[in-house]
């Protein structure tokens, strides 16, 4: 389902030092999205010629029409949405791209960096609401740089997630990266036995470190890639991730429609 | 007059199209992407994305980036080949739109092609026109020459920097097809009329006006130019002015019908063209930030020539120039 509404602000607040929580309503697509999608937002206060910005989407309730999406103040785009107040209209298209499989089976282990959680958030939301049969209950483990960088820690918390947490200057949870927490947890996987799938978002090389550990393990593994785009749609070719197709040829696939969620096993590292 | 009274057709060179506004090629994908966001009714064609005979991978990333008032792109043609093109995307396309805008509505398909021989472009035209042939209900309804695009090193430019290769590539390609036949050039050249003759006396049956601008952009901080394929091409609104005067110095000195581009924002950016010389516009970039913009255009022109007493659009055609035409 593709559309472009028109959305109201309904709350725009802080997310943590530097990071912002933008509540829209709109309704068609809050009702479309499911987790790991995206939408592309016109920000006011930009240039009309300026590009869309897209954005993961934290939350959609289709009840009440509302979509969230959570963001990192980064460049002129941000600073100018950043700006947009309460009851402001802003343009938005979704639902967008191919969002996480909804099919887990064992334990699903949620690995984010950053505000790369946005998408997780969702995702758990849904496995708690959902309790899928042979789907347990989600854990997440999550990085940031410091302590201001665990994002909507609470958030999942209250969802009944168990959070681990790792700030590479250890200002909060364990000192490192937070592949430390994961590969304790992937140890103790490993000697009961017991079935996992990793969802991930974040920076490119956290990306890369737990379809990594996907593929060792032969679990699934998918990954929610971070990419500027232009269009959104998958008209111009602009966001382009190298994939390996099933007869073994690798095709540049469009991260707007054929991701930005991929599997670990398809997914051909650049460098 | 009203607005709804205006005459809004136009012919492009044996294209018919209902407005006078088509979407433009690299923008749109392959014509369905944007099912859902846009009324497809209001477009007079769509014009997809570059094609060449076999698959083609396209440049390494970063293929955009953004400027003030434009965006420079190096997305490097990437396409599936044409089997792939007809089987998969023309399909789809019939299918897709079809069902949103009913199916003898769908938008004529101008298909953009490019190569890296001059038989490369026979043998692609030829596969068009034999589809095209087959099927009366075939959206394939003209082909748009690419001989301007600044991001392909192996084709495409190459035949539209000469005058003497172009009009060799653009006669092959009149013999391999009985299909609308429009050129795009690109507005980076001395003087257009050598270019615009060229396609002339080869069988062209139409300009299209303007390719991007070789652009590039560097990080000052990595001091490492941006894009992976090091240039690119600029569009949007920035080179709006700059299409105004390739439409207008190629309106003075043929009778082809010219189909432009470059920074339709709006519908003043259409009408502005259309007085230099243009019978019809594509949308590109716009699209990007708002997905209406053709339809608000082709509005928009309707609206403009019921406020200045044109009964037809055909009307304000070359409009701004003097009344004693060169040709």
């Amino acid at each position: 389902m593709l559309a472009d509404e028109a959305a109201k602000v309904v709350r725009h607040s802080a997310a943590g030092p530097g990071y912002r929580f933008l509540v829209l309503c709109a309704p068609r697509i809050a009702a479309a999205l499911v987790p790991g999608q995206f939408v592309h937002v016109k920000v006011p206060g930009l240039e009309a010629s300026a590009l869309r910005r897209p954005f993961s989407v934290f939350d959609a309730d289709a009840e009440s029409g509302e979509v969230t999406v959570m963001y990192k103040i980064v460049g002129r785009g941000t600073e100018a949405l950043a700006r947009v107040a309460e009851g402001d209209e802003v343009r938005v298209m979704g639902a967008l791209g191919r969002g996480f499989p909804l099919t887990c089976k064992g334990a699903p282990l949620l690995v984010g960096g950053g505000y790369g959680v946005a998408p997780l958030h969702f995702l758990a939301k849904r496995m708690v609401r959902d309790a899928r049969e042979g789907c347990g209950r989600p854990v997440l483990f999550v990085g940031g740089r410091t302590k201001d960088d665990l994002l909507a820690v609470d958030r999942f918390e209250a969802l009944g997630v168990e959070v681990r947490t790792a700030t590479n200057d250890g200002s909060a949870g364990v000192k490192g990266f937070v592949t430390a927490p994961l590969d304790e947890t992937l140890a103790e996987l490993r000697q009961s036995g017991e079935r996992f799938e990793l969802f991930t978002c974040g920076p490119d090389g956290l990306l890369k470190a737990v379809a990594d550990r996907a593929l060792a393990a032969g679990m699934p593994g998918w990954i929610s890639m971070d990419r500027h785009m232009v269009c959104g749609v998958g008209a111009c070719f602009a966001c382009i991730q190298k994939i390996r197709m099933p007869n073994g040829d690798v095709s540049n696939a469009r991260c707007c429609v054929n991701g930005p969620v991929f599997a670990a096993a398809d997914i051909v590292w650049d460098g | 007059m009203e607005a709804s009274e205006v005459d809004l057709k136009v012919d492009l060179g044996g294209l018919a199209m209902r407005t006078p506004v088509a979407t433009a090629s690299g923008t749109f994908g392959y014509g369905l992407e944007y099912v859902g966001a846009i009324d497809y009714l209001r477009l007079g064609a769509v014009t997809a994305k570059g094609v060449r005979l076999g698959p083609w991978p396209g440049n390494p990333m970063p293929r955009h980036v953004e400027v003030l008032g434009g965006l420079v792109n190096a997305i490097g043609l990437q396409g599936p080949g044409v089997d792939a093109f007809l089987a998969h995307y023309v399909t789809q396309y019939v299918r897709t739109v079809g069902s949103a805008c009913g199916a003898e509505n769908v938008p004529p398909l101008i298909v953009n092609i490019w190569g890296g021989s001059i038989d490369e472009y026979a043998e692609f035209a030829k596969r068009l026109d034999a589809a095209a042939a087959a099927s009366p209900s075939s959206p394939v309804k003209a082909i748009e020459m690419n001989v301007s695009c600044p991001n392909v090193k192996s084709g495409g430019h190459t035949f539209g920097q000469d005058p003497a290769v172009l009009a060799k590539v653009v006669a092959a390609v009149r013999a391999a097809t009985r299909l609308p036949l429009v050129v795009k050039l690109a507005p980076n050249v001395p003087d257009v009329s050598p270019y615009v003759a060229a396609c002339e006396e080869s069988g062209a049956d139409a300009l299209a006006l303007i390719n991007t601008i070789p652009a590039m952009v560097i990080d000052v901080e990595t001091r490492r130019p941006v894009l992976g394929n090091v240039t690119g091409g600029l569009s949007g609104r920035c080179v709006h002015p700059v299409a105004v005067k390739a439409v207008w110095d190629a309106y003075r000195v043929t009778k082809l019908p010219i189909l432009a581009m470059g920074g339709v924002y709006e519908p003043r950016d259409a009408v502005e063209l259309m007085l230099a010389g243009a019978t019809a516009v594509a949308v590109g970039t716009a699209t990007f930030s708002d997905p209406t913009t053709a339809e608000r255009v082709a509005d928009g022109i309707a609206a403009y020539c019921a406020r200045h007493g044109f009964q037809c659009v055909r009307d304000i055609v070359g409009a701004a120039h003097p009344k004693e035409k060169t040709t």
